[in-house]
């Protein structure tokens, strides 16, 4: 039992609970048409069928129930804060099956050419709000309201000491539904991390239907027309959003360090950090010199690889790998697209910088509050 | 919900909008001015409201704590540690070192939080996303962009330490080697 804690402990290391989430991803939400004969020929998309919904919940339930045998773990788990997560995981489990079983359930129904099966014979081309809508809409503000009441009276919002703004929790945690964004100011300066990647996600959303107009599988759940898309969106969603919520719940802890699940949370444990910007080790590291004294000179290196990467990078795919793209989408619409796409690549990329080699900033301009 | 009643709804629209354009058509410059009546009450209404918004802004009394403050004669702190007696009511941390003593800011520059002094390992860890701060204030872990900011300090006649947060000094700037953010004992 115990050798089960510290191997789960291991594993959920960011270093390796977020590689194989990225290697497993495209496995399971295949992006491209390789992939794609991958997930069948494993028989991954049996994780879309009633079965593999009972295997995912139980083998979550079984985890979480073992895990209250733990005082560490149940001490998080058990936190009037996280419980509605812990719950949270098992309705994400959910919804993400039931789309996915719908989208391959109509993917089938293609291939037999019958309708899917969202298709309605529509009188007169419309469809009633009132009173079908509008009644499983009030039925449902009933239950969850009376829901949302109970709830809080049972289970009641953790009073703790009065604020001080001399006395920081520790550790301090945001709001469930901000520990994303919290995990990502852990990588990149505020304006960035909190300013723009935030608006970028509502833009970027937003933007959504002006990149992919693709009438192809739009209106009804499918899979097998829109793989890239569709593994975009689910990459973004899950791992770029829900994964680091749950690493900001379950696997954040006192001083904003990492620890496992099953892991006591020593506020004085002592982790060597010491980062540095790529200004630093270009310079002193590699060059052994001192940094100059020129803002632009020192932030040359980051400048540099910034440019390449958002301004030569896009050009580069426009001519080679997203050729394709690049004469579907037109110049404006493959420009958005591409700058959304490194934008939010750039986020794993700088975790893994921060974590293998403890780079800052690729470019630091304290000076004027200006770090990437 | 029966056949019948399903039947009477599905009907209703239609018929309500008739009587509604029945209605248009008939008494049209009453319903115009009523329009405006209306109207005008509402812009009072909001006007009234930002109003008493925008009187929020201005309260009565303002809390501001006090910002200069006396601390102690040097001889008070010890060579080599990070004092923690003003934290809770200045946010500032005292060090001495062999030189002198300066006047720490507790506020991260991450994004505000307090950080803690880990005297196992020498530094200012911050709770909030981890950032760590060396003794001198200078930043070395987690996000931090820039160091902690010193604030003014300097001795009064009768040799007490007058620390003043209304002046602060940033080391990104070159503002330490001013004689205010350092204390010569």
């Amino acid at each position: 039992m115990e050798g089960f804690k510290s191997l789960i402990n291991y594993i959920s290391n960011p270093t390796i609970l977020f590689t194989a989430i990225l290697v497993g991803f495209p496995f399971v939400f295949p992006p491209n048409d390789w992939f794609y004969n991958v997930n069948k020929k494993l028989k991954i998309d049996k994780l879309w069928t009633k079965k593999g919904l009972f295997v995912m919940v139980a083998v979550t339930i079984v985890f979480f129930v073992f895990g209250l045998g733990d005082s560490d773990f149940r001490s998080i788990v058990l936190k009037p804060d996280n419980v509605p997560i812990s719950g949270l995981i098992i309705l994400l489990i959910f919804f993400t099956w039931l789309s996915m079983s719908q989208a391959y359930e109509n993917d089938k129904l293609m291939d037999e050419g019958k309708p899917v099966d969202e298709y309605y014979e529509a009188p007169n081309d419309k469809v009633l709000v009132w009173p079908d809508l509008v009644y499983v809409e009030l039925i449902s503000l009933v239950l969850f309201s009376a829901f949302m009441l109970i709830w809080s009276i049972g289970l009641p919002a953790p009073i703790e000491q009065p604020a001080n703004p001399s006395e920081s929790p520790n550790p301090a945690k945001a709001p469930w539904y901000f520990l994303g964004l919290q995990e990502m100011l852990v990588y990149y300066d505020p304006w960035y991390a909190g300013v723009v990647l935030p608006s970028l996600i509502i833009v970027g959303l937003m933007a959504i239907p002006y990149i992919d107009r693709d009438p192809n599988g739009s209106g009804f759940y499918s899979y097998k027309n829109r793989k890239l898309s569709a593994s975009i969106y689910l990459f973004g969603w899950l791992v770029l959003w829900n994964v680091l919520i749950v690493i900001g719940t379950f696997l954040r802890g006192p001083n904003w360090g990492f620890f496992g699940p099953f892991e006591y949370w020593d506020s004085h444990r002592l982790e060597a950090l010491t980062n540095v910007n790529l200004s630093e080790l270009f310079y002193v590291k590699w060059l052994a010199m001192g940094l100059p004294s020129n803002i632009l000179l020192r932030e040359a290196p980051g400048l540099i690889i910034m440019f390449i990467i958002l301004g030569v990078l896009p050009v580069l795919l426009a001519k080679t790998l997203l050729k394709k793209f690049y004469d579907e989408l037109g110049y404006s619409r493959y420009a958005i697209f591409v700058s959304l796409m490194i934008l939010g690549v750039l986020l794993p990329v700088k975790m893994y910088l921060r974590w293998f080699f403890n780079l800052k900033y690729v470019i630091s301009m304290p000076e004027y509050f200006f770090n990437f | 919900m029966s056949e019948e009643v399903k039947t009477k709804i599905r009907i209703r629209p239609p018929a309500a909008l008739g009587k509604v354009q029945e209605e248009i058509s008939a008494p049209r410059r009453s319903i115009i001015s009523w329009i405006a009546v209306g109207w005008l009450a509402f812009v009072a209404a909001a006007g009234g409201f930002f109003t008493m918004i925008l009187r929020f802004f201005f309260p009565n009394v303002l809390f501001e704590p006090v910002q200069t403050f006396r601390a102690g004669f040097p001889d008070d702190y010890t060579i080599g540690e990070v004092d923690l007696r003003w934290k809770e009511k200045f946010g500032v941390w005292m060090v001495r070192n062999d030189d002198g003593i300066y006047a720490l800011s507790t506020v991260c520059t991450h994004l505000g939080c307090t950080p803690n002094w880990q005297p196992s390992g020498q530094k200012f860890k911050c709770p909030c996303h981890g950032s760590g701060f060396r003794i001198t204030g200078i930043h070395f872990e987690g996000p931090a962009p820039r160091p902690l900011e010193r604030y003014k300090i300097t001795l009064a006649d009768n040799g007490e330490i007058i620390v003043d947060k209304t002046q602060k000094y940033q080391e990104e700037k070159g503002q330490w080697n001013d004689p205010e953010a350092f204390l010569k004992v």
